[in-house]
């Protein structure tokens, strides 16, 4: 054969996995409460212990179940962030954004979530911000509910009461 | 009591972006015939194997180990598989070297690997799951808010990262093992490196490598008749805690406090950065050395980026307590092999072969890796002098 072509050492095939979420009980319970707008988390049935938002079934601390359902505020504070450069495969959301760890208020753990309607670099540890909900008629049993965080006009926390403001916030 | 143990072979293989040249089963068997060789071993004087990598979603092999038997000469040898996310090859070592100096075995081969190039390591890290938003930034991405809470806390400079990040491609530079060569790297070319998760840039975050390495760990009669001195065996820790609870310190979580507490008890050292001669210490973004030199004790809390400006973990500006002299996992990082790395670095530097990145006359030094979201820890302290 005078047309040789190059030897093939190796091809690429990638695997796609698509599966099933089963949920669970306190993750269903969460969800479910979600599709109606409320943002709630779950304690030992105990005083002062920690509430847990997402709930997963168990206090990761003590290993105890977590039976109590509390509702927290879509009001948080900044625990943390991060200003991501690279987008996000198959999502339209344009770099530079902010993701957070946030505390709602009432509980006792932060969640990661988008903050929008902020200036990037005015994004502070302490910040107070309040949950952007998608319109109800798209509500689902899902954390996208809430679209981002924004921030809102109230004073910064400081930092060791971070993740310890009760469920009224700064009020009192 | 346990027994005495030794790493009388390590065998590294090359780490680079891709190892086109062999499948996963010939990069194990790469690494495990260069142990070997340097202990003046062959297979057959091996008793068991013990194997490590990070979770088998990476390049989506489920329990690789099993189709890596004949390529590690184990058919018909104890096999045991280790699972500790980023920590593995820490963990996988202990693990060896537990079997050795609970006297079940004479010699373990001891092998962690990755093969970056066929797995998406920020895919397997990112499952969506409905209670959480999908955001999907990978491990930068979860660990840059943690990094901006120990500046808070610590008041440090911004430029700290920077120096870490030349800091470990010039060590990188005197060991051709290493994925990334960056002889000329500057500190204005990694302020100017792309933002990836602020404050982490492009050049303060670890390369992607394929890659894998190994040790024979031999019992105490045995440890004294290779051609190369053994590293003793003074201390292996693991600790580890959940990723997730109220009030947990995720700067410096407190497995890690106990896991350094632990090793250093078992190795009868007070003064972690005197008694040290240097450290192989699991830095995979540039800010995580000064927080473990916190963690791990070598400086007052609030104090381990002074150490960093200072020099005092730079081979090249004759620091009294070098860090990641190998270049560490900001040089090289096929995940699961890389806690391994710093074990084996650690021991390299105490049998006095470590090359161009050798600590003169090191005795003791220490191998460090951390898993997952910073909740699992391993450390062990190799001497060269037998406990």
């Amino acid at each position: 054969m005078s047309d040789e072509q190059d030897v093939i050492t190796d091809i690429e095939t990638p695997i796609y996995l698509k599966y099933n979420f089963t949920a669970g009980l306190a993750p269903s319970r969460f969800l479910t409460q979600l599709k109606n707008g409320k943002l709630t988390g779950q304690r030992r049935a105990e005083p002062d212990a920690p509430v847990y938002v997402p709930p997963r079934g168990s206090c990761p601390a003590s290993g105890m179940p977590t039976d109590e359902e509390v509702e927290v505020s879509d009001k948080a504070t900044v625990q943390s962030f991060t200003i991501v450069h690279i987008p996000i495969p198959n999502n339209p959301i344009q770099p530079p954004f902010v993701v957070a760890n946030l505390v709602a208020d009432g509980a006792n753990i932060s969640f990661i979530h988008l903050m929008s309607e902020c200036v990037n670099e005015e994004v502070r540890i302490g910040q107070r911000v309040q949950a952007v909900w998608k319109p109800e008629e798209e509500w689902d049993y899902a954390m996208d509910n809430i679209r981002y965080f924004k921030p809102i006009d109230e004073p910064d926390v400081a930092v060791d009461m971070i993740g310890k403001l009760p469920v009224t916030g700064l009020e009192e | 009591m346990s027994e005495l143990a030794a790493v009388v072979g390590i065998g590294q293989t090359h780490y680079k972006t891709k190892r086109g040249d062999v499948s996963i089963a010939g990069l194990v068997r790469e690494a495990a015939q260069n142990a070997l060789d340097d202990a003046g071993l062959t297979f057959d004087d091996i008793d068991a194997v013990v194997i490590g990598k990070a979770p088998d979603m990476f390049e989506g092999v489920i329990m690789p180990e099993i189709y890596l038997t004949d390529a590690l000469g184990a058919n018909g040898k104890p096999m045991l598989r280790v699972h500790t996310a980023g920590s593995v090859g820490g963990s996988t070592a202990i693990v060896a070297a537990s079997h050795v100096q609970s006297g079940t075995f004479k010699r373990v081969l001891t092998v962690t690997f990755e093969k970056q190039s066929e797995s998406n390591a920020m895919w397997a890290l990112s499952t969506p799951q409905p209670f959480s938003v999908h955001l999907n930034a990978g491990a930068g991405g979860y660990f840059a808010p943690i990094i901006r809470e120990y500046i808070r806390r610590s008041g440090a400079p911004a430029d700290v990262g920077i120096k870490v990040a030349v800091k470990d491609r010039l060590h990188g530079a005197r060991n051709p093992l290493a994925h990334l060569q960056l002889p000329d790297i500057t500190a204005k070319e990694v302020e100017e490196s792309m933002m990836l998760w602020d404050p982490l840039r492009f050049l303060e975050a670890c390369p992607s490598s394929d890659g894998a390495c190994a040790m024979v760990i031999a019992s105490e009669d045995l440890a004294e008749k290779g051609p190369k001195p053994p590293a003793w065996i003074r201390g292996a820790a693991m600790r580890s805690e959940p990723t997730m609870f109220a009030g947990r310190d995720e700067v410096s979580p407190q497995a890690g406090r106990d896991c350094a507490a632990d090793v250093y008890a078992q190795a009868g050292i007070t003064d972690p950065r005197k008694e040290l001669d240097c450290a192989e210490i699991y830095v995979p973004f540039s800010w995580y050395e000064p927080m473990w030199l916190e963690n791990l004790g070598f400086a007052p809390e609030g104090e381990g980026w002074k150490l960093t400006m200072e020099g005092a973990t730079s081979l090249d500006e004759g620091g009294d307590i070098p860090w990641n002299c190998s270049g560490g996992v900001l040089s090289s990082n096929p995940i699961g092999a890389s806690g391994m790395i710093r074990f084996a670095e650690a021991a390299r530097q105490v049998r006095g072969d470590a090359g161009d990145h050798q600590v003169p006359g090191a005795k003791l030094a220490m191998g460090h890796a951390y898993g997952g979201g910073a909740q699992f820890f391993s450390m062990w302290v190799v001497g060269a002098e037998k406990p």
